[in-house]
């Protein structure tokens, strides 16, 4: 399928074995899951890219699961899928840093919880975390406030880049055949798991599915109504989130966890895979899903927060400040259930832990549609993973690159300079199997305009690149009308 | 952190006397009269066309002070590289430099690969930028159409692309009315310019007739406190800072000017020593920086003065930095220069006896606030040294100066120099 199908015009499909619903972390992992089998497989989404919505704005932690619920199917596949996340980073070149962790107890209270939270990772399985004295937590993270009683060290916990792992998935994704369908929001189900399928009325035409699976995130509470269900219902919890200037990147390096005690929850510092410094996140239950503004309030909150945990964060300037919705429901766990009989599976109330669950997740879903049976015969090859640009710091990036400039000069153009952007990192995302559809999905693809200056520099010609691309795109496709639109 | 780290070990060294890193005013002219000066010069600028900020500010008024001539800004520019080019400085584009691998050594990425300039001084013209958004703590939706003035001047006179109709300009000083002209050009209307102050500041050019002509009404004593509206602007929430009222005004462009913060990551990747108030690199009378060799100069160390006095600040480091590649550039510790509220920073910020007068004989001082009378005071350990009444008044958003011969009754043995508003 060309580019322009993924995004404009009627649905270039009318038939498939399975339709995921939700290109977040979640559905592009099951999607690239399934498609690794004899199957027709359609990511549908409503907005324009993959990640656009909850898995955009997350705090970007790959989590060992030491903190999670004993016994919980979260617990369980948060484990399995860091193991799993970890290895398919390496093999396609996610950036991920293994920072580590250390939770800090401010309180005799929340001290006197450490044990517990230790007890806790190991029933978790996770065996390495450490209670330490103040002394040690000051060696690890000298600029912290005055006041820190002790901590538990979690040594495996790392950052990662949400943006490329949810588009390494869609990219294998499509590598294998799978359809991605964009702008294409469900609005009506019908002849749920009937004969001929189930009959997805979507914003851009209708779908039928012989199985359908539910990673609407936000939505899915909306969509399992859609199947005649009531099991669970999304309360968006709005997080607030500070990126610091990369100037402040030396004073923390690693994350700065709160311990969850009677004082509520409290907000985590953390280093960023792009060598920034986040502080957040707010946690308020709103009504409104499509809501990511920031707030005074929220601002209010961190710049308080921040000033009690690391005050000489706050003398440097906010880069970025963003708001996320996390799906949360009135249950303590993931929300996952097969229907067999409308040959329906919902993957809800996957919130934060999604982004390192996502894989364990597919993984799980497989095994629940094939005992609901669907047929898994698994493709006889498959092509070779995706190698993903790295626009993370823990390994060179093209203009620091010697070899890759010499072979290539547009390696060695910056055109953001804050954020060291190249125009051949640009040229080659436009190019890519899922191009940008806007500047905000060059941003996530490239890091392009992230920067301190917001555009100050480079904006205009980050933009300019952009439309070019966009115009080149729809060009090539013999199609003039889409120009209009991409403009 | 980026830097130098997983550098290729195949790069290509350059030697030159003088790396002067950024290609604006101040790199340009300190590039001329130190090539001038029979120096080997080498200037790096990232961007693809050398000239800075004037490239894209399409208005007259440049060239003034330093070359005696009044041009607008892309020809001001042109003629900047052109006279640095003459003198038999090299000046290179699209040459980024990413960090110090030494001392006076610089990494720097460019089309035809990595770099290493080993020079034997460097001179940081790295300019300034103003805050966006998002460090000014703005809240509500993201959309696009918020920019600064630097975007969107690049936006019209560079690129020659669209902006909105309605547009709010945040601050209402020289670089706002800027704002408000090259709107005006692409056909935006500025429909209010919102600033803390009690009065709009901008140059006697601006103000009368920029404000007759623009027909801008200005919003004194409010800030923008939301922006709001999903894919594009629709409109800012504004308070009245005195009673707290809040207003909506629909938009669908927003641009936040002023509020300079130097480009000074270079500045602080080498650990130089900060001027807290400006942020840019603590320099003394001669113009240079807490590391031997490396000097800085413009808007960098004051964010900011006009293009002119950038420039001349290149005039005036040359001679300095062929006195320190001679070996005779005085040493010694500087007092310390202070300045008090509301003034928010001074440069230089050192005085080091026997380094002569800093750029133009002048101290520069930013103000909070506005003082339509400036009587000025000078202390030094308790000791006043000097008071004058200045015939200029003290505003927010322009660089205000005193005459550096009101220093010259200080004890170079003594204590730090403190100049005050009476």
């Amino acid at each position: 399928m060309n580019t322009r199908q993924m995004r404009y015009g009627p649905l270039p499909v009318e038939n498939v074995d399975v339709a995921v619903i939700g290109g977040g972390v979640v559905g592009a992992a099951v999607a690239r899951a399934l498609s690794a089998y004899e199957l027709s497989v359609a990511l549908v989404e409503a907005r324009a890219d993959v990640g656009d919505g909850t898995s955009k704005a997350n705090t970007a932690i790959l989590h060992t699961g030491f903190d999670a619920k004993p016994g919980t199917l979260e617990s369980r596949l948060v484990r399995r899928g860091c193991e799993l996340l970890a290895g398919y980073a390496a093999e396609t070149g996610i950036p991920v840093e293994r920072t580590g962790a250390v939770l800090v107890a401010w309180t005799e209270e929340e001290l006197a919880a450490l044990p517990g939270l230790a007890a806790k990772a190991a029933e978790n399985g996770y065996e390495r975390c450490e209670i330490v004295g103040s002394e040690e937590v000051y060696r690890q993270v000298p600029a912290l406030a005055p006041g820190a009683l002790g901590g538990l060290t979690v040594p495996d916990e790392s950052i990662i880049c949400p943006w490329t792992t949810t588009l390494a998935f869609a990219t294998e994704a499509l590598s294998r055949g799978a359809r991605l369908l964009f702008n294409t929001r469900v609005e009506g189900v019908e002849n749920a798991g009937g004969d001929g399928g189930t009959v997805l009325r979507t914003s851009r035409g209708t779908l039928r599915a012989g199985w359908v699976v539910n990673a609407a995130g936000l939505g899915s509470d909306v969509i399992d109504g859609l199947f005649g269900h009531r099991r669970f219902t999304v309360t968006p919890r709005r997080g607030e989130l500070f990126v610091f200037d990369k100037l402040a990147r030396p004073m923390v390096n690693r994350i700065v966890l709160p311990v969850p005690s009677s004082r509520g929850k409290g907000v985590l510092v953390s280093p960023t895979i792009y060598g920034n410094v986040m502080l957040g996140p707010t946690a308020e239950d709103r009504d409104d899903r499509t809501d990511t503004s920031t707030s005074e309030d929220g601002f209010a909150f961190l710049l308080e927060k921040g000033r009690k945990l690391m005050p000489a964060l706050l003398e440097e300037e906010v880069t970025a400040s963003y708001a996320g919705l996390r799906a949360a429901t009135e249950h303590g766990d993931y929300q996952v259930f097969m229907d067999a009989g409308r040959r329906y599976l919902v993957l809800g109330g996957i919130r934060s832990t999604g982004l390192t669950s996502a894989m364990a997740v597919a993984e799980h879903a497989l095994g629940l549609l094939g005992e609901a049976g669907l047929r898994l015969d698994a493709k006889a090859t498959l092509p070779a993973p995706p190698r993903m640009p790295n626009i993370g710091e823990a390994f060179p990036r093209p203009y620091q690159r010697a070899d890759l400039i010499a072979g290539d000069p547009a390696y060695g153009t910056a055109v953001c300079f804050c954020e060291r952007v190249t125009e051949g990192e640009i040229r080659d995302a436009l190019a890519s199997p899922i191009p940008p559809a806007d500047i905000d999905g060059l941003r996530r693809r490239t890091r392009a305009l992230m920067g301190r200056c917001q555009g100050f520099f480079c904006g205009a010609e980050v933009e300019g690149r952009l439309r070019a691309g966009i115009a080149r795109e729809s060009g090539e496709n013999g199609d003039t009308d889409q120009t209009g639109e991409a403009q | 952190m980026s830097g130098t780290n997983g550098v290729t070990p195949d790069v290509t060294t350059e030697t030159p006397d003088v790396a002067v890193v950024g290609a604006g005013p101040s790199g340009l002219t300190a590039a001329r009269e130190l090539a001038a000066l029979g120096l080997d010069v080498l200037v790096l600028d990232r961007e693809r066309q050398a000239g800075g900020i004037p490239r894209h500010s399409d208005h007259t008024g440049y060239g003034l002070r330093d070359l005696r001539r009044v041009m607008n800004g892309p020809a001001y520019a042109r003629l900047l590289v052109d006279r640095a080019a003459e003198a038999g400085a090299r000046v290179r584009t699209s040459a980024m430099v990413t960090g110090w691998a030494g001392e006076r050594s610089l990494d720097v990425t460019t089309p035809e690969g990595r770099i290493r300039v080993d020079a034997r001084a460097v001179v940081l013209a790295t300019g300034a930028r103003e805050r966006p958004r998002t460090a000014r703590l703005v809240p509500g939706d993201r959309p696009p159409g918020v920019m600064n003035t630097g975007q969107l001047q690049n936006l019209v006179h560079l690129h020659h692309r669209e902006v909105g109709t309605r547009a709010v300009i945040v601050g209402a000083e020289l670089v706002s009315w800027s704002a408000a002209l090259t709107l005006r050009e692409a056909g935006c209307r500025t429909v209010l310019m919102t600033t803390a102050h009690p009065h709009a500041e901008s140059y006697a050019a601006f103000s009368v007739p920029g404000r007759a002509v623009l027909r801008v009404p200005v919003a004194t004593r409010t800030r923008v406190v939301r922006i709001v509206g999903h894919h594009a602007v629709e409109a800012v929430e504004v308070e009245d800072l005195a009673t707290g009222a809040r207003r909506t005004v629909p938009c669908d462009t927003v641009i936040f000017t002023g509020d300079w913060i130097p480009d000074h990551e270079l500045a602080r990747a080498a650990g130089l020593d900060l001027d807290p108030g400006s942020k840019g690199p603590l320099v003394d009378n001669a113009l240079r920086t807490s590391r031997p060799g490396v000097f800085a100069v413009g808007n960098l160390i004051h964010p900011v003065d006009t293009a002119d006095i950038a420039a001349l600040d290149g005039r005036h480091v040359a001679r300095h930095v062929r006195d320190y590649l001679a070996g005779v550039l005085p040493q010694g510790a500087g007092i310390p220069l202070r300045a008090e509220a509301p003034f928010t920073w001074v440069s230089p910020g050192l005085v080091r006896p026997g380094a002569g007068t800093p750029p133009r004989e002048r101290i520069l001082l930013w103000s909070a606030e506005s003082r339509p009378v400036a009587r000025v005071t000078v202390t030094q350990d308790g000791r006043r040294i000097a008071r004058r009444t200045l015939p200029w008044p003290v505003s927010p958003g322009r660089v205000f100066r005193v005459p550096s011969s009101m220093l010259s009754a200080a004890d170079p043995r003594g204590g730090p120099i403190t100049i005050a508003l009476a």
